[in-house]
């Protein structure tokens, strides 16, 4: 049986969970079993069965409106035992990141992050996974009797496969020490989109020569339902917050499509948005390395471009609406 | 307060990548090593600490006598003491049973651990040590205050942050926010004298089981050249019709 953490926000499941389940339902074909998720306080969980999903555990819990890495740990971990699961998945967001080494050692379980394909083989159990952030690849086998893996976002894609699904209420025992940690606040901007769940990411970089003309990467952003980020010297000149770093040291990306504005291309950078589908770069200067790892180019004065692009992509926008 | 920043050692972030053995090895020709740039966040935080507070910071490795330059860097920078654990770190879980027993051992307060190290990018490590000596966690940590044995901490989430409560003992991943990328230190002749003399202990390995194991390495799909657009109008109607992505 293959266990799969069905990760929800404010009760409605999200999409890398969906894609979790694809893959999950990809490794039971392989192994010839079936697909079991757990969601936590989710409002709706019709559409698991669609990706692949037989049965869902539904917990619900008013202890667990928050996040708590101990406490979901131990969920996941009660689901996966009184199923008997061979194999968990999870997905790479920071909530699954969290919670995956504590339900590792709570199982005993080998874990392996960021995988990017189906096993190689299930027996030795072995997974192909992006190492020296995107710069490589590992194939390694997992030899626990129990394994979990994270699944790269984007990386399998959303794959239908119409599964009838039973649902039944799940409840697991927590005690005092799943409750040492309280959280106080979230800050969180609820009208833009972020980068983990973009689709698509519009990055400006020091070609941009300062935080005051960042309005129409802004408006590029809002056009293409994009979120923003930007390069590591902007980040640190204090242009643009931190959590809008990409790159090696800052966040990884992986959109479908991503557009680097004024980004010359340092290697650290190119690694952090190596695992995106479809790369564009927008550069005065033709010797930018980011050249040599886009799929499209265009060499110009961003302060041209951009706002023409903005202006073509609106007509664009609403013919194609 | 008694803290432990654990460090890896890790290739420097211009490293080019390659693979030696039949791609069953990481290259080490050429390469110059560092310590992990999320390790060097927590380090400089626990300075803060020791500074301000009258903290005792030790750093701890798992590997062979390769890695004590980094140690020793780590000692330039302000760390008191210095724990090599004699073995190669094979994987994610037997290395934070190391930790974990070091950690436990010297009875420290606070462990601080990177979010992930840029090599093998698991961000494993410091929350089975937590799990493991029964501390508290508390993952992409971006700012942590410490009074008494209560502690606030800042964690990064998709698309915010979050502000937690907790208590020590306590382990953190921590990354860039911790401190700014303007408060990492270089070491000065003063530090790097200092550090010749600081103990750095050679510590034999407990028994610890790996439940993993890289097989092989392989590099990505060498890419297509890019193609070049002289227009908006260019690039929008490949972007849809050819990309598919808009």
């Amino acid at each position: 049986m293959i266990l799969v953490y069905t990760e929800s926000e404010e009760g409605k499941i999200k999409k890398i969970a969906l894609e979790a389940v694809s893959y999950a339902k990809g490794i039971a074909d392989q192994m010839g079993t079936s697909v079991t998720a757990v969601a936590i306080n989710a409002n709706d969980t019709s559409e698991l069965g669609k990706y692949g999903a037989s049965k869902v555990l539904e917990v619900s819990d008013d202890k667990l409106n928050k996040f708590n890495g101990e406490a979901y740990a131990d969920v996941i971990g009660q689901a996966a035992k009184s199923e008997g699961a061979k194999v968990i998945v999870l997905t790479s967001s920071a909530n699954s990141k969290f919670l995956a080494p504590t339900l590792a050692v709570n199982l005993e379980a080998g874990f392996v992050p960021n995988v990017v394909e189906l096993p190689s083989s299930t027996s030795p159990f072995k997974v192909k996974h992006s190492v020296f952030t995107n710069k490589a690849f590992a194939n390694t086998e997992i030899t626990t009797d129990i394994k979990i893996v994270g699944i790269g976002k984007n990386s399998y894609g959303l794959k239908e496969n119409e599964t009838s699904a039973t649902t039944e209420a799940f409840t697991a025992n927590l005690d005092a020490h799943d409750f040492d940690m309280e959280v106080v606040s979230v800050d969180k901007a609820t009208d833009t989109v972020t980068i983990a769940d973009a689709e698509i990411v519009v990055s400006g970089g020091r070609g941009l020569k300062g935080p005051e003309n960042w309005g129409m990467i802004e408006e590029l952003a809002d056009i293409l339902g994009a979120a923003t980020a930007c390069s590591k010297p902007v980040s640190d000149m204090g242009w643009r917050p931190h959590s809008e770093h990409v790159g090696q040291t800052g966040k990884p990306v992986a959109s479908n499509l991503y557009i680097a504005i004024g980004i010359s291309g340092a290697i650290q950078h190119l690694a952090g948005i190596n695992a995106s589908k479809v790369k564009v770069v927008i550069n005065n200067d033709p010797e930018a390395p980011f050249f040599k790892a886009a799929d499209y180019g265009m060499v110009g004065d961003a302060f041209e471009i951009v706002p023409e692009l903005n202006k073509k992509l609106k007509e664009f926008k609403a013919q194609n609406a | 307060m008694k803290i432990l920043v654990c460090i890896s050692h890790v290739p420097d972030t211009t490293s080019k990548i390659n693979f030696t053995d039949g791609d069953t090895k990481f290259d080490t020709n050429g390469v110059q090593f560092v310590i992990n740039p999320n390790d060097e966040f927590g380090l400089t935080r626990a300075m803060w600490f020791k500074e301000k507070q009258g903290a005792t910071v030790h750093v701890v490795n798992v590997g062979g006598p390769e890695t004590e330059p980094t140690l020793r860097k780590a000692l330039a920078i302000g760390a008191d003491e210095a724990i090599r654990i004699n073995t190669a770190a094979t994987d994610g879980f037997s290395v934070a049973k190391q930790l974990a027993n070091v950690a436990k051992e010297g009875g420290y307060d606070l462990v601080i651990g990177g979010r992930e190290s840029i090599d093998y990018n698991g961000g494993m490590v410091p929350g089975m040590v937590a799990k493991l000596i029964g501390a508290n966690f508390v993952n992409t940590c971006i700012n942590l205050e410490v009074e008494g044995d209560k502690a606030t901490a800042i964690r990064e989430i998709d698309g915010g942050k979050e502000t937690l409560k907790t208590s020590l003992p306590l382990v953190i991943g921590g990354q860039k926010g911790l401190v700014e990328e303007s408060d990492l230190r270089i070491p000065n002749m003063r530090g790097i004298m200092q550090a010749r003399t600081k103990p750095l202990n050679v510590k034999e390995p407990v028994d610890a089981n790996s439940e993993t194991s890289t097989v092989s390495f392989e590099k990505p799909a060498p890419k297509g050249d890019v193609k070049l657009v002289d227009s908006v109008d260019e690039l929008i109607n490949l972007l849809h019709n050819e990309a598919k992505a808009i």
